[in-house]
Order: C-alpha cells, then sequence, then structure tokens
C-alpha cells in the first residue's frame, strides 16, 4: 500500500487536534467544549490510522466519539447553557495552567531532540511502524498474553457499572 | 494514463487496494450518485407502497403513477425559505446535518457490492461502518439541542439513548457474525475443512468465507445465525430510527422530534441522511448473515446453466419493470391531457428496456450481476422498513429500553458464548 | 380571571434561583398546535425526564359561545346549532336536543321516528368509533387503521348524505320528529353497509388486539378506577371500561332503545386497553342494534303534532342520551318564550377530559398522547 501525501495528512490531523483540544478548554459554553473534544478524538483516531493501527482507529471512533462523548453531551445538553454561561467559571488557574504546559511541551521537546541525537550517535533505529494491519496481533496479545489482566480489567468496569447504578438510581 | 485506467479493470481487487485513485474517485462518484437515486426511488417507492397497504393511491398527479414526485419534491426542498430559530446556536445548527449526511455516505466506502465493487476493503470494515454510523448519533444530539426548543431536545435525548444502547445489541450480533468466519465447525455442523480459521472484519473477506464454507451466516449453527441475524434486524431498526422504534421523530408527541425546527434543504439532508443509513445497516445486514454478493442456491443449483440462467436475473429483472412501464403506457388514459404523461411512462419503459438489453451482454453480465444480487437483498430489507411501518404501532420509550437492554443483550451474549462452544465443539 | 397561558401556578414551576445543575425538570407545551391532542387542546406538562409530574389543560381555543347562541334563538333555529359541538357525532347531538326540547313541550316523536332515529344515531356512534379508533392508533404510531376506518366511515356518511344531505353536520332530527322520510332503499342501504362492516371490526382488531406492541401500549396505561370515575363524573366507555355498568340507553332508555336487546360491555381495569376492548365491543353491539332496528321499522307518521311557533311551558328539563364519547345532556329552561331563557350542555368530552391529569400522572410523555387519544375528547365539545 502506498501512502498518499502523508505529511499533509500528519500535520492537518495533529493540527485539528490540536485546535480541538485549545478549543475544548477556551469555549464557555460547554457543549461547545465538548464538540471540540470530539474533533479531537477524531483526528487522534486518524493518526491512528496512518499508524497502522486501524483496530485502534475503530475502536476510537465507537467507543469515544459514538458512545462516551454521547454520554457527555447527553449530561451537558440537560444543564441549562444561559445560567452556565452567566456563573463564574470555577477554574481561574492561568498560571499554573500556563506553567504546566510549558513544563510538558519543554519535556516532549527534550525527548525528541534527546532520541535523535541517540540514533545519530548510535544508528539506532527509529521506532519501526508495522507495515500492514496488526489486528489480529492485537487480539493474539489481549486474549492471549495478557488475557488475566483484561479480564481484571473487565471486573474492573463491571463493578464501576455496578456502583453507577446503586449511585444514580433513587430506588433499586 | 489508458494503461493506468484499464490496469484496474484488469486487476482483481478494489480500487482502494489497488491504490488506484482514479478508479476510487469514480467508484466514489458512482456510489454517492447511486445511493442517491436509490433514496430517491425509495422515496417514492416508500409512499406508493405504504399507500396501497392502506388503501389509498399515494402520489398520481406529478408524472405518471407519481414518478416525479420525489422530483418535484426536491425542488420544493430546495428553493424552500431555509428558516434558523432566533435563539438557536448558529453553528451547531449548521454543522448537525452536514455531520449526519457525512457519516451515513461515510459508511458507504467499505460497502461490497462484489468482490472488487467496493471503494475500499478495510480490514476493520465492520468495525469502521459501526464506529462511522455511531458518530450519526452526534449529528442528532447536536440538531437537538442547537434547536434550543423543548421537542428537538427530548427527541435528541431519546435518540442519543436509543440508539447507544442498541448498539450494543448490534455490536454483539456482528460480533457473533465475526466469529463465524472464524470456525467452519466439526461433525454436526461442519460446513468445509473442520478447523479452526481466522476470523476476519473486513466486510469483502466476510462475503468469501461464507463462499468457501457454502453456508450464508443466517443459515450457520442452526438456528444461531438466524438468531443472531434477528437481534440484528430489530437492533437495526431502533438504530435507524424507524417505525416501530422511532420515538426520536414519533410525530404524534414530539411533532418531528430532533429536527422540528429545520426546514428547507437542512431538513432535506436529515431525510437523506436517514434513508443513506437505512440502506447502510442493511448492506451490513446482507454481508454479514445473507451472502453479500452471492446469488441464491449457489451450492444447490450449480453449474454452467444454472450460472447462466442466474446471470440473467439483472437483464429480466429490468425488462419485467419495463414491461410494467410497457402496460401501464397503454392503460393510461386515451385523453389529449394524458399525452405528454404517456409519452414520459413510454419512454420510461423504453429507457428501462434498454438498460435491461445492455445487462445480457456477456461482460456487463458478469460485473454486473454482483450487484444486482445485493442490491436486490438490500431492497428486501427496504421494503420490510416500509411494511413494519405500515404494520407496528410505536414502542414507549421505557419498553423500547427494556426491548434492547433485558431482551436483545442478554439474548445476543448467549448466541455469541454458544456460537463460540458450538463452532469449537460441535 | 387571569391569563390563563400564566395560570400554571399549581404545577409548583420550582423557584429560580436553583443551580444550573438541578434542572432536571422541563415544562413543555403540549398545543394548541399538535398532531396528538385532536384540535386545539393545550396541554401544559410538568415533566422529569419522560416522567410526567403534573397536567393542566387550557382549553377554550374553540369557543363559539354555543350556550349564549341558544337565548337568541329560537328552539326550532337552535337545533343545527348542536351539530357543530361534537361535530363526529352530530346525530346524537341533534337526537339530544331534540328529545330534550319533545319532553319539555310534552311531546312523542312517533314510533317510526324513533327507530329512523335510533338507527341513523347508532350508525353514527359506529362512525365515531371509528374516528376514535384510527386517530387513537395513529396517536400510539399505528397509521394503518386510520385510512381503513376512514374507509368504512365514508360508507355511513354515504347514508347520512342520502338521507338528510349533509355527511357531517347533518340536522337529521327536528323537535317531534324527523323531517325526512327515509329514502329508497334505505333499508337495503344499511343491510348492505351491516354486512359490509362486520368482517371489517374483525379486521381493525386482526391488527390491534393482540398486536404486543400495541397491547403494551396499552394495558395499564392511563388507568382509573370505577369510583375515581363517578367522583369526576366520567361516563361513557371511559367508564364502563372501569367495570361500571352505566348506559343511558339501558337505564333511561329513550327513543325506541327498550325495543332492542342489547348489551353493555364493560372492562375490569380501567386502562387504555380496556377502554379499547369496550368500545370495540359496542360497535359490534350497536351492529347488532341496527340489524334489529332496520328489520322492524314500523309505518307510520315521522312527525309528531308539534307546534308551528314552539313555545315551551315555563319551567326546567334535564334531559340525557348516551352520546358516543360518554352522557350527553341538555338541561333547558323555558320561560314561556319563544327562546330558552337557559340553556346548558352536559358534554361528555368536556367532563372526560378532568380525569386527564389524574390518569396520567406518574407515567410517561408518551402515555399523555395514548390518553388523549383514549379518552375520545372532540374539542368543538369541550370548548362549545
Amino acid at each position: 500500500m502506498t501512502p498518499v501525501a502523508t505529511p499533509f495528512f500528519f500535520y492537518l490531523l495533529s493540527g485539528l487536534a490540536l485546535l480541538g483540544g485549545i478549543l475544548v478548554i477556551t469555549r464557555k459554553n460547554a457543549v461547545h467544549s465538548a464538540l471540540a473534544l470530539i474533533l479531537t478524538l477524531l483526528a487522534l483516531a486518524g493518526l491512528y490510522l496512518m499508524l497502522y493501527a486501524p483496530f485502534v482507529a475503530g475502536v476510537q471512533i465507537i467507543l469515544y466519539a459514538g458512545g462516551i462523548m454521547v454520554l457527555f453531551l447527553f449530561v451537558i445538553m440537560l444543564v441549562s447553557i444561559e445560567k452556565s454561561q452567566r456563573e463564574d467559571q470555577f477554574n481561574k488557574q492561568w498560571i499554573g495552567g500556563l506553567v504546566g504546559a510549558v513544563a510538558l511541551g519543554a519535556l516532549f521537546v527534550r525527548v525528541f531532540v534527546r532520541s535523535k541525537a541517540l540514533h545519530d550517535l548510535t544508528g539506532m533505529p527509529m521506532a519501526q511502524l508495522p507495515e500492514q494491519s496488526n489486528t489480529q496481533e492485537i487480539a493474539v496479545y489481549l486474549y492471549g498474553n495478557y488475557m488475566l489482566a483484561f479480564e481484571i480489567a473487565s471486573l474492573l468496569l463491571l463493578v464501576a457499572i455496578i456502583g453507577a447504578v446503586v449511585m444514580a438510581k433513587k430506588r433499586i | 494514463m489508458l494503461d493506468y485506467v484499464t490496469s484496474y479493470l484488469r486487476s482483481n481487487t478494489t480500487p482502494g487496494q489497488a491504490g488506484n485513485l482514479l478508479w476510487a474517485f469514480i467508484y466514489i462518484i458512482l456510489i454517492f450518485l447511486g445511493l442517491s437515486v436509490a433514496v430517491i426511488a425509495m422515496n417514492w417507492l416508500e409512499r406508493k407502497i405504504l399507500a396501497h397497504m392502506q388503501v389509498r393511491l399515494g402520489p398520481m398527479r406529478v408524472g405518471p403513477h407519481g414518478l416525479l414526485q420525489p422530483i418535484a419534491d426536491a425542488i420544493k426542498l430546495l428553493i424552500k425559505e431555509d428558516i434558523m430559530p432566533a435563539e438557536a446556536d448558529k453553528s451547531v445548527f449548521w454543522i448537525a446535518p452536514v455531520l449526519i449526511v457525512i457519516t451515513a455516505f461515510t459508511t458507504f466506502i467499505v460497502v461490497p457490492f462484489g468482490p472488487t465493487h467496493a471503494v475500499t476493503d478495510m480490514n476493520i470494515g465492520v468495525l469502521f461502518m459501526l464506529g462511522v454510523s455511531s458518530l450519526s448519533v452526534l449529528g442528532v444530539v447536536m440538531a437537538g439541542w442547537a434547536s434550543n426548543s423543548h421537542y428537538p431536545l427530548i427527541g435528541a435525548l431519546r435518540s442519543s439513548a436509543q440508539m447507544v444502547s442498541y448498539e450494543i445489541a448490534m455490536g454483539l450480533a456482528v460480533v457473533a457474525a465475526v466469529l463465524m468466519t472464524s470456525l467452519h465447525g466439526n461433525g454436526l455442523y461442519g460446513v468445509a475443512h473442520g478447523a479452526v480459521g481466522d476470523g476476519t472484519l473486513s466486510m469483502i473477506d466476510i462475503v468469501k468465507a461464507q463462499q468457501d464454507q457454502h453456508a450464508w451466516f443466517i443459515f450457520k449453527f442452526f438456528p444461531l445465525g438466524l438468531i443472531a441475524f434477528f437481534i440484528f434486524a430489530v437492533a437495526m431498526i431502533a438504530e435507524t430510527n424507524r417505525a416501530p422504534f422511532d420515538l426520536p421523530e414519533a410525530e404524534s408527541e414530539l411533532t418531528a422530534g430532533f429536527h422540528t425546527e429545520y426546514s428547507g434543504f437542512r431538513w432535506s439532508l436529515f431525510f437523506l441522511a436517514e434513508y443513506s443509513a437505512m440502506i447502510a445497516v442493511s448492506s451490513i445486514a446482507v454481508t454479514l448473515w445473507l451472502g453479500g454478493w452471492l446469488r441464491p442456491f449457489p451450492t444447490w443449483l450449480t453449474g454452467e446453466t444454472w450460472d447462466l440462467v442466474f446471470s440473467l436475473f439483472p437483464a429480466a429483472t429490468f425488462l419485467l419493470l419495463a414491461l410494467i412501464a410497457l402496460v401501464g403506457t397503454l392503460r393510461m388514459p386515451k385523453h389529449p391531457y394524458f399525452r405528454v404523461q404517456t409519452l414520459g411512462l413510454a419512454g420510461f419503459a423504453a429507457v428501462l428496456a434498454l438498460i435491461g438489453i445492455l445487462l445480457l451482454l456477456p461482460p456487463v453480465r458478469d460485473r454486473i450481476q454482483d450487484i444486482y444480487w445485493f442490491s436486490l437483498k438490500v431492497a428486501g430489507f427496504m421494503y420490510l422498513y416500509i411494511w413494519y411501518r405500515g404494520t407496528f404501532p410505536r414502542y414507549r420509550f421505557d419498553q423500547l429500553m427494556r426491548v434492547g437492554w433485558k431482551v436483545l443483550l442478554p439474548v445476543g451474549l448467549g448466541v455469541l458464548i454458544l456460537t463460540a462452544i458450538v463452532g469449537v465443539l460441535l | 380571571m387571569s391569563d390563563p397561558s400564566t395560570n400554571i401556578s399549581h404545577l409548583e414551576l420550582g423557584d429560580r434561583n436553583e443551580t444550573f445543575l438541578d434542572s432536571n425538570e422541563l415544562v413543555i407545551n403540549m398545543g394548541p398546535q399538535h398532531p396528538a391532542t385532536h384540535g386545539v387542546l393545550r396541554v401544559i406538562l410538568k415533566l422529569d425526564g419522560e416522567k410526567v409530574l403534573g397536567t393542566e389543560c387550557v382549553i377554550g381555543y374553540l369557543h363559539r359561545g354555543v350556550e349564549k347562541i341558544a337565548e337568541n334563538r329560537t328552539y326550532a333555529m337552535f337545533n343545527p346549532y348542536v351539530d357543530r359541538m361534537d361535530y363526529v357525532a352530530a346525530v346524537s347531538n341533534g337526537l339530544g336536543y331534540c328529545e330534550a326540547v319533545e319532553k319539555l313541550l310534552n311531546v312523542q316523536a312517533p314510533p317510526r321516528a324513533n327507530y329512523i332515529r335510533v338507527i341513523l344515531t347508532e350508525l353514527n356512534r359506529l362512525a365515531s368509533h371509528m374516528l376514535w379508533l384510527g386517530t387513537h392508533a395513529l396517536d400510539i404510531g399505528a397509521i394503518t387503521p386510520l385510512f381503513y376506518t376512514f374507509r368504512d366511515r365514508e360508507e355511513i356518511l354515504k347514508i347520512f348524505e342520502k338521507y338528510c344531505g349533509a355527511r357531517l353536520t347533518t340536522h337529521a332530527f327536528r323537535i317531534g320528529g324527523c323531517l325526512y322520510e327515509t329514502y329508497d332503499g334505505f333499508e337495503k342501504d344499511v343491510t348492505n353497509f351491516l354486512d359490509f362492516v362486520t368482517p371489517k371490526i374483525d379486521e381493525y382488531e386482526e391488527l390491534l388486539t393482540t398486536n404486543r406492541i400495541w397491547v403494551e401500549r396499552t394495558k395499564n396505561v392511563g388507568k382509573i378506577s370505577g369510583k375515581e370515575c363517578i367522583a369526576l363524573g366520567v361516563t361513557g366507555p371511559v367508564l364502563r371500561a372501569s367495570g361500571v355498568r352505566w348506559d343511558v340507553r339501558k337505564a333511561q332508555p329513550y327513543a325506541a332503545y327498550s325495543d332492542f336487546d342489547f348489551e353493555i360491555p364493560i372492562g375490569q381495569n380501567g386502562d387504555t386497553y380496556d377502554r379499547y376492548l369496550v368500545r370495540m365491543a359496542e360497535m359490534r353491539q350497536s351492529l347488532h342494534i341496527i340489524r334489529q332496528a332496520v328489520g322492524k321499522i314500523p309505518e307510520g307518521p315521522i312527525m309528531a303534532k308539534v307546534p308551528k311557533v314552539i313555545k315551551p311551558p315555563v319551567g326546567e328539563i334535564y334531559h340525557s342520551i348516551e352520546a358516543p364519547k360518554g352522557e350527553l345532556g341538555y338541561f333547558i329552561v323555558s320561560d314561556g318564550s319563544t327562546q330558552p331563557y337557559r340553556l346548558r350542555v352536559r358534554p361528555p368530552s368536556f367532563v372526560n377530559l378532568q380525569a386527564l391529569d389524574m390518569m396520567v400522572r406518574g407515567q410517561l410523555v408518551a402515555d399523555v398522547v395514548a390518553v388523549i387519544g383514549t379518552l375520545d375528547i372532540v374539542l368543538g365539545e369541550v370548548d362549545r
């Protein structure tokens, strides 16, 4: 399979993801924030596809964009927007946020520069991308090598579901 | 250049896999046009079929037997005033219908109309279709919220809850079918090699698996395949918000549900999306359980003769339609007032006959046959949709949720587990 | 009187100071333009999600002052006005009014007129019930029965048209009897209709009675007990579906009803499904009555001796009949002049509508639609 205009799509998707992320924290309207988050998630799904991880991309779309975000919206929609816009945003730690963002960004840059230097120095290969689909390998790992961890995680989720039902329901 | 165009025709894959951008583009255009025509045809057929079920005639005025009615409606919708409620959230109100249409059309990228007739073949085909069609919930929710009105909001809440719930049952049924691609079964249910093969999520490979195993999955591990199919068939009606699960747009309760405030062209986008989504989920059902593009009785009626007979079906269908149109032409009232209509119907008959004759040519016949069987099976589902609408009352919200969570979900889980057990042991 | 649009106090709309996270309760306006309120009924619903916390009906959008008009018209002139109240059961309205005035005048309609009255009234009951069935099923989402019932109702309207020239607002009866003699072939038309419609009613039942979705949508929906019905004054099929055997045709026979043998179908649970069954059974009983009546229409005059100028003696009268929707009563006060001093209608729809709030409280939005349908209201009659 020949890649088509790969850098273009990479920058497009990353740009969309970043744009969505910025919109999420700057919008006052909660619904707009949620929609921006969906944009970010979809852009990430596109990036997964570019990394030859179609299964992860599909699951990202189904679970996050199609499932979880719908539930988010579901709750947010019931909130009266006019009232929420009149209320003060309860998060005003601009300085702290900025410092955190800069620190994280610096970390990323550092890691990138350092690994590139290592690569140049030792000739060790950069991360190798799989050349074809790896859906079946994911299955093998999930249900073979890491079966126990997978099952424990699902059990944890089950507990969470039951807990949520118990807490939300007025009478059972 | 010419070589680039023709090289694909000789190849044996989809344009996406062959990396042939030109043909991929042609397929996208063809699917887009075909889908639009299908939606227009569905519009007319639904009104006609429903009308005949309800002892009335349906559209009769615009064109012979109302054949031009959908076109008249389309023009009306296009030139209608576009109303945006004053208090609506403008941007979201604007995006919602576009988003719904995009998701409805995008799913068709992986629909296999034939072994080579798809835009592309993804190895997560089914997952892709389910995922993208699940995004249409977002459009519904956005439309309902952006209208800033109570009825659309309730409609949006209902539909988001409904679609998210039924997606789970749908997913379980799909997993059961995907499981069948890898399980050939032994002894009792054994169909082919009696071994556990590789499973696949690719739409084309799923059909090929049915071909190899000589069994459509609806009949496989009887009755498990049938039950899984039934679960999917119920869930897909709920997923597309059609009767008897049409609560989000329950006319008698919520006027028109989430698109109450939409009008004109924007509304027609919702309409287009609804019908494309119906065709999309029907395509999944056909691919997963009804053998996709495979012709009926591939194992019983084999041999050259039968192949020839079945390959003549598309032409026969079009010629039959042409005959019906011809009879209609002859039965038109002999009155000058109807002259244009009569000529129009005669022309329609001629076009249909021409297509029929074209389909008799061997090279066309071979390429079109797959598409024909696929479309015929999808059309069967479309008829069922209309039939349901004419027959059933509407479920109430709590009953709908009960059916989804307390009936379809456990049964789906049971089918999944039993399929695995049966496939490995029996 | 305060403006009805702001008078929603008893719904306890809550204080305005709650934070934006507690806005689960929703007040929506159903109507007056709404596909399921059968006209111009406005229902203000207070919802918690899908659950109905309370309702309030706002009526009067179709108020035409029928009772006031009566005070300015002679008795005969007012007769056509009553057709416009319950316009889908105009014949019943006319019958009630004519009989009330006859009672006031102390005249008796001749037996032949009474038989014609019974036949037409029962046909009208069928037409009204068919309209109810179609719209009720449509509200619950079954669109097909509507067309079936309209097809069959058409046959009834054809008979009306042949008899008196009008299809809907018939003005079929006059004070003292009937104006028109039956047309040639009337009996045959009616008998043909009976044979035509009997299998059709089975057809409706086939579509709905055992339909799982229909049963689920109507069973245990809008329950009301017989006691509550009586307390609210609810009559007609709604009352009978709650197990109270009360039918004016049997309890205080009027016209020629005492001559016929028929049963009063009753239900047990008082839910929407029982009301559906009761009305279906009533349609069959109506057919039974018509079949008996059409076979033995007596010969004789069709008009009693009524003075040209109707001047009833001073006094008052209350007369009620069993209209398709319940007990339809006329209370007339005469001051001896040619016009009623006061005329008061007891419309079944208006009284039955009172039960709406009791029936839907705690149920879901979709049930409101089902209950409005099952109450079988006609806004012309509610608002008058």
